[in-house]
């Protein structure tokens, strides 16, 4: 995973609640085995006026211009703003892969759902949680005429916005060292291959039967 | 010493390692995997040179590609079929005990685990689908995660994880006759919103629960990830033990008496103190509908489709007239005003036997509506189908007009054939109501499967408790 550093992007705003993963990336899309393409049908059912399918030309569908993603000035946007409970629903990692690859590192909301809260660290992006008074001045700004321009700086948990006010966000200690190092969490985790090791030795004591192989025969 | 919460026994008993801040490594005993979400973990592994930490622990199963109709030419989607061909190869090549598409054994993976016994009370499960949460039905703490996720298990036999607040949910006193786990768990819902339980993890409790069969458990704690918490489970009793006594992979003999041993000590201690409580009495829950697209916009079948006008709060008034636009439906309409276009009788949340039996009894002996174009029927493993033809509701089904369907995800969430046309108006036992979750512009209500039978018969919502 790439090091998490300071940048500046433009904010997107989405001003909708209960924003689910099947919004974000529709279950057609679902069947690839791939983990990376899945940017140009992020919010494919809202972003396009046809039914898109996998294996369609993206550039040649009529795109909604209603829809926040297609307004012209939030073109090459890397901070999506929205509302509480984004990315409830489905524990699908394609939808943070779909935000990443469109291009999005940060993703400010009054709430998350855990389970894509979770997988956003796993693929790079930040999800900054604010108070609801915050989020809803972030819209305001958002909404200008001019595209609203914010520093993320994630080492002093800091957001700068172009206004020059400066908001400060709380993150998990470990998950901000993963982000800022670009960990990878098996690598982690495989440091401790005695302590797993250790502890299935005692719990096929206590609890044998929790060792048993499935195997095919049943 | 200090009570404990079912929660807390049965996560300090998978503590692998704990560091200062809290951050556990946390042992997983079973992982139930699906072709969705598990070929890019399989690439990771190839990639990085390593091999599942213990592949006897795993358990897979195709379900959401699979065609519900005659499987023998295969799938015809070519992309579906590469899915799942992709799960067969990777389950071969790392040793992975796989049901495939034609294995009488094959369904969904939330039905096939408990089915099989791969489910045991006090265990950790996880498998790469948020409804994960359904085997908590055993009191054991079980949940879904992200395709990284689905890696470090295959990788490490572990999770890096925080431990959740705790919240009970009780529901006290019994529920009425034709009352169901599904209208309990979306009252819950409708109660405390799909967000009311993010952050915790939810024991569900009083005598409304534990009047429940284990498949109405699983009901309920299917959808505990729709009222937003990750985990949902409940205390192990007598019905549990029987429930597991017997299935093809839970212990036998001398290991069956010592896992029981150990399971009775699963429930919450006299005392224990939990972060949340919520209490509803049971008397009060009627039959549920949903009218719009998030699972919390819900009412009892008696009521009538709610009015922006009245939500105080404008971000949520604006997410129900987007949810009333999407739908059809105008505020004040009664719930039983509403005709249907196709019913759906299937998914993790109601495929079980008990639940085609629910809607067989309903349907015996009747015809479906003129307006419903389509009504299936879709259990949710081979082994269900089974039974349930060896009870004849298969005969029951076909002979009311209904279709009669190959176990998998079908039109729960539309990846294979299955699925809503634009407009279409559908009574669904699944569990999600979000646009297009059925098909681009399909509208669903989530009922009961006895209230989906219902409907299909009246062609309209009908209060099934009206029935005779």
């Amino acid at each position: 995973m790439e090091k998490f550093e300071k940048f500046t992007g433009i904010v997107c705003p989405l001003d909708r609640a209960n924003v689910d993963t099947d919004a974000i990336i529709p279950k057609q899309f679902l069947k690839s085995i791939k983990r990376s393409g899945f940017g140009p049908n992020l919010f494919d059912e809202w972003r396009y006026l046809d039914h898109g399918e996998p294996g369609m030309d993206n550039s040649k569908r009529p795109l909604n211009p209603d829809f926040v993603l297609n307004d012209p000035r939030y073109q090459g946007a890397s901070i999506l703003l929205a509302r509480e409970n984004f990315g409830c629903g489905s524990s699908r990692e394609h939808a943070p892969w779909a935000l990443a690859d469109y291009g999005f590192r940060v993703i400010i909301a009054p709430s998350f759902a855990d389970i894509f809260y979770n997988n956003c660290f796993k693929n790079g992006i930040l999800p900054v949680v604010l108070d609801a008074e915050t989020v809803d001045q972030l819209f305001e700004d958002a909404g200008g005429e001019e595209a609203l321009e914010i520093t993320v700086d994630l080492e002093n948990q800091r957001l700068h916005t172009a206004h020059g006010r400066e908001i400060a966000f709380e993150v998990d200690p470990f998950r901000k060292h993963c982000l800022l190092e670009g960990l990878d969490d098996i690598g982690l985790t495989l440091q401790h291959v005695d302590d797993i090791r250790a502890y299935e030795q005692r719990r096929m004591k206590e609890a044998p039967w929790l060792f048993q192989d499935l195997l095919n025969e049943g | 010493m200090t009570a404990k919460t079912l929660y807390d026994k049965l996560w300090e008993a998978h503590v692998v390692r704990e560091e200062p801040d809290g951050t556990c490594l946390l042992y997983i005993d079973r992982h139930l995997v699906h072709e969705v979400t598990s070929p890019q973990a399989f690439e990771g592994l190839r990639l990085a040179g390593r091999k599942p930490w213990r592949p006897g622990a795993n358990l897979a199963t195709p379900d959401h590609n699979v065609p519900t109709t005659d499987r023998s030419a295969g799938i015809a989607d070519p992309i579906s079929r590469i899915q799942v061909e992709t799960l067969d190869q990777n389950c071969e090549t790392f040793g992975i005990t796989e049901f495939r598409m034609d294995d009488p054994r094959q369904g969904i993976v939330h039905v096939v685990g408990p089915e099989q016994g791969a489910t045991l009370p006090g265990m950790t499960v996880v498998c790469g689908d948020s409804h994960t949460s359904t085997h908590g039905a055993f009191g054991a703490l079980a949940h879904g995660i992200g395709t990284s996720e689905v890696e470090h298990v295959l990788a490490t036999q572990c999770l890096i994880q925080k431990k959740s607040k705790a919240m009970r949910i009780v529901i006290d006193g019994s529920v009425g006759p034709g009352v169901t786990a599904k209208d309990i768990v979306l009252a819950i819902i409708g109660e405390i919103g799909t967000a009311g339980g993010t952050g915790y993890a939810i024991e569900f409790a009083g005598q409304g629960i534990m009047d429940l069969s284990m498949e109405g458990r699983m009901t309920v704690c299917n959808m505990a990830i729709e009222a937003g918490a990750r985990a949902g489970f409940v205390a192990v009793d007598d019905k549990t033990i029987e429930y597991v006594r017997g299935r093809p992979y839970a212990p036998k003999g001398e290991l069956w008496d010592m896992a029981v041993a150990a399971w009775r000590e699963l429930h919450s201690d006299e005392g224990a103190v939990f972060d949340k409580e919520v209490v509803i009495r049971g008397a009060d829950i009627a039959p549920q509908v949903t009218w719009g697209t998030s699972p919390e916009m819900v009412v009892p079948v008696t009521g009538r489709v709610p009015d922006p006008a009245d939500e105080a709060d404008a971000v949520k008034a604006e997410g129900m007239r987007r949810a009333l636009a999407y739908m059809g439906l105008e505020a004040g309409t009664p719930i039983t005003d509403i005709h249907l276009d196709k019913v759906f009788i299937g998914s993790c949340t109601n495929s079980r036997i008990e639940d085609l039996r629910a809607a067989a009894e309903v349907v015996k002996g009747r015809k479906v509506a003129d307006n419903i174009r389509q009504a299936l029927v879709v259990p949710g493993s081979g082994l269900v189908k089974r039974q349930a033809e060896e009870e004849g509701l298969d005969r029951i089904f076909i002979e009311a007009g209904f279709e009669w369907r190959e176990p998998g995800c079908s039109m729960c969430l539309a990846m294979n054939a299955d699925r809503l046309e634009p407009g279409e108006r559908c009574a669904s036992t699944s569990n999600r109501n979000f646009e297009g979750r059925q098909g681009q512009g399909g509208r669903t209500h989530l009922v009961s499967p006895a209230m989906a039978a219902a409907a299909a018969i009246a062609g309209h919502f009908v209060d099934v408790r009206e029935l005779t």
